[in-house]
């Protein structure tokens, strides 16, 4: 038996424990686990008794690259459960704040992990001594995503400024324009990227995915939509645990998750969201994505760093239309009346599709929360493309092997360290 | 940024809700306003790292470590002048960029400050929601010890360098004041 071992880092925001473990027989690739532990199961047990109003703050502490997913989340979910519908200027800051949070997590993937390995570095802060201007542009973007963050959130990390029915306060008209110029910066900058990286040697390679996303009738998925799939599913989110289930691993304390009839993994992310709803892009985002050779769907993920980047001009475009079009609301959120209910929302992580189901009592306190972050999501998907796109390449040395199958993680970005952080590699060859 | 040139801050990374994580945090609720320092506290995300440290003149950063160490040991590395022994996540999540990656960007880019001083002090428990423990609490108080020497005359007037591999000071037999040629 051979086995590798990652080292373990001297120094590390040290958040849990995971690790992959690939099986090899025979020269043939037997099985891929990817094994995260991670903790939403703990805030699904703290939000019980809470008050509604809690969640969202409670909710946004899952994770510090995507704060306002989860934060969306539980707060559609709970207006569900209320009755309360958000519209008008509410509803474009919402929006506007995830726009924030796809500029930022997307420009810090796309530079920071995915391009070092079309390059050739080990890692982003390698590529940054030769390319100094390139990773500088990408943090400038993602500068941008951030001051939105701080603007409409009251904070880049965690937000604070977000309620059930609205926001705390809602900013004046003349903060929102002040941004613009930045966006409209970083709106050119991000083309340029979308240029730079559909230039890269992509590997010829297309999976077979099943794609699920929302997707709405009239804007590209961030807040609402109906669930669909690629193979024709169109459901709404109350009905998500009709369709699909999470599922215990032995290996594992981490959730996995597959569709409900026939047991198939899915993918969600920035390949299913595109191919799935690729008409809704706005007509620049469309442009960039065609000039970068991408056709209305696209099924290797490997390029999943254009799709990425063509995401990015999409919702800094969206964010100077919100902009632009923004009147100060009357009040900043709408009077709630605690009742009980059961409430459902799906919202668009930059890493997929995040689910959020909560019975509440008549006092409005939470009886039962159920969380389904995308990476449980997306973990059987990562492993079956680990078997089909590592399985031919188990004769290449120990350590360029490691970088393939790190590289066809990185693919998906996993919210892997929000839980863990030490990650260590066994490949068993019998 | 223009308004934050000459800032010196002391720059406090680590999660609050992971028991010693926590750590750096712990560091600049100890120091108060004993420090001339601006606290900053930072998640450790490491752009955000490197937003803090932008234009900033002089930075003392205090982050938790896990190396095998004695819970609770103080290590003190001068960032602009010695590599400190951080290992970088292996790169599977941007939600792993950390204190290492944002020192080596920051090499790269030109974005640390001219006198760059990371406190880095040994963790033992990083369970969700955990307090910190005995030796954390140790180090941490051994920390800002240090940290306030930094500013003492003997400290400014120069001496030895000791910043080459980190120097070690037990929770509970605090060796001297680290001293090198740098000034805060």
């Amino acid at each position: 038996m051979t086995t590798r071992t990652i080292s373990v880092g001297a120094l590390a925001r040290v958040e849990g424990e995971g690790g992959l473990e690939i099986v090899v027989r025979d020269g043939v690739m037997k099985s891929a686990a990817l094994n995260i532990f991670e903790p939403p199961r703990f805030f699904e047990a703290l939000i019980r008794g809470r008050a509604y109003s809690e969640a969202p703050d409670i909710a946004a502490r899952i994770c510090g690259i995507c704060p306002v997913a989860y934060q969306m989340s539980a707060v559609h979910a709970m207006e569900d459960a209320l009755g309360v519908r958000v519209t008008g200027p509410l509803r474009d800051l919402r929006r506007l704040l995830y726009c924030g949070e796809w500029i930022e997590s997307h420009m810090l993937h796309v530079h920071m992990l995915h391009m070092p390995d079309f390059l050739g570095y080990a890692g982003g802060v390698e590529m940054a001594r030769d390319h100094g201007d390139v990773v500088r542009r990408g943090l400038a973007i993602k500068k941008a995503g951030n001051e939105i963050m701080t603007l409409v959130g009251g904070r880049e990390i965690h937000p604070i400024n977000v309620r059930v029915g609205g926001f705390y306060r809602a900013p004046r008209k003349r903060e929102l324009h002040a941004l613009a110029e930045r966006l409209e910066r970083a709106l050119e900058q991000a083309l340029d990227v979308v240029r730079f990286v559909a230039g890269f040697d992509f590997p010829d390679c297309a999976r077979d995915y099943v794609f699920v996303s929302l997707r709405h009738q009239d804007e590209y998925p961030f807040n609402e939509g109906r669930i669909v799939s690629s193979r024709g599913l169109d459901i709404a989110a109350s009905a998500f645990d009709a369709h699909f289930e999470e599922f215990h691993v032995e290996r594992s304390t981490a959730l996995h998750a597959r569709m409900r009839h026939g047991g198939e993994a899915y993918l969600t992310g920035p390949l299913a969201r595109y191919a799935l709803n690729f008409a809704s892009l706005s007509p620049l985002a469309q442009q960039a994505a065609r000039e970068a050779g991408l056709g209305p769907a696209c099924a290797n993920p490997y390029r999943s760093i254009i799709v990425r980047a063509v995401e990015t001009v999409y919702a800094l475009d969206e964010a100077l239309r919100i902009i632009a079009r923004y009147e100060e609301p009357d009040a900043p959120f709408v009077a709630i009346e605690p009742r009980a209910g059961v409430g459902f929302a799906a919202t668009e992580a930059p890493r997929g599709m995040l689910y959020h189901r909560y019975r509440l009592e008549a006092d409005g306190a939470i009886a039962e929360a159920v969380i389904t972050p995308p990476t449980s999501q997306n973990q059987g998907m990562i492993e079956e493309d680990l078997k089909s796109l590592v399985g031919g390449f188990l004769d290449l040395p120990e350590e360029e092997l490691r970088h393939r199958c790190e590289q066809t993680v990185r693919n998906h970005d996993p919210c892997i360290s929000c839980s863990t952080h030490f990650l260590r590699l066994h490949i068993d060859r019998g | 940024m223009a308004d934050s040139i000459g800032r010196r801050i002391l720059l406090c990374v680590g999660n609050p809700d992971r028991g010693d994580d926590a750590i750096g945090r712990r560091v600049g609720v100890l120091l108060g306003s004993l420090a001339p320092l601006e606290r900053v506290e930072c998640d450790g995300e490491a752009t955000r790292i490197l937003a803090a440290l932008e234009g900033a003149r002089a930075a003392i950063i205090v982050d938790a470590s896990f190396s095998g160490a004695p819970p609770g040991t103080v290590r003190r590395f001068d960032l602009d002048s010695e590599p400190a022994p951080l290992c970088a996540d292996v790169g599977w999540s941007s939600h792993g960029f950390g204190l290492a990656e944002a020192i080596g960007l920051g090499r790269a880019l030109g974005g640390l400050p001219p006198v760059c001083v990371l406190f880095a002090i040994e963790g033992e428990s990083f369970a969700p929601g955990a307090p910190l423990s005995a030796g954390a609490e140790a180090g941490a108080a051994e920390a800002a010890r240090l940290i306030l020497a930094e500013f003492s005359p003997d400290r400014r007037s120069g001496g030895p360098s000791l910043s080459t591999g980190g120097e070690i000071a037990g929770p509970e037999n605090a060796g001297p004041c680290p001293q090198d040629r740098k000034t805060l």
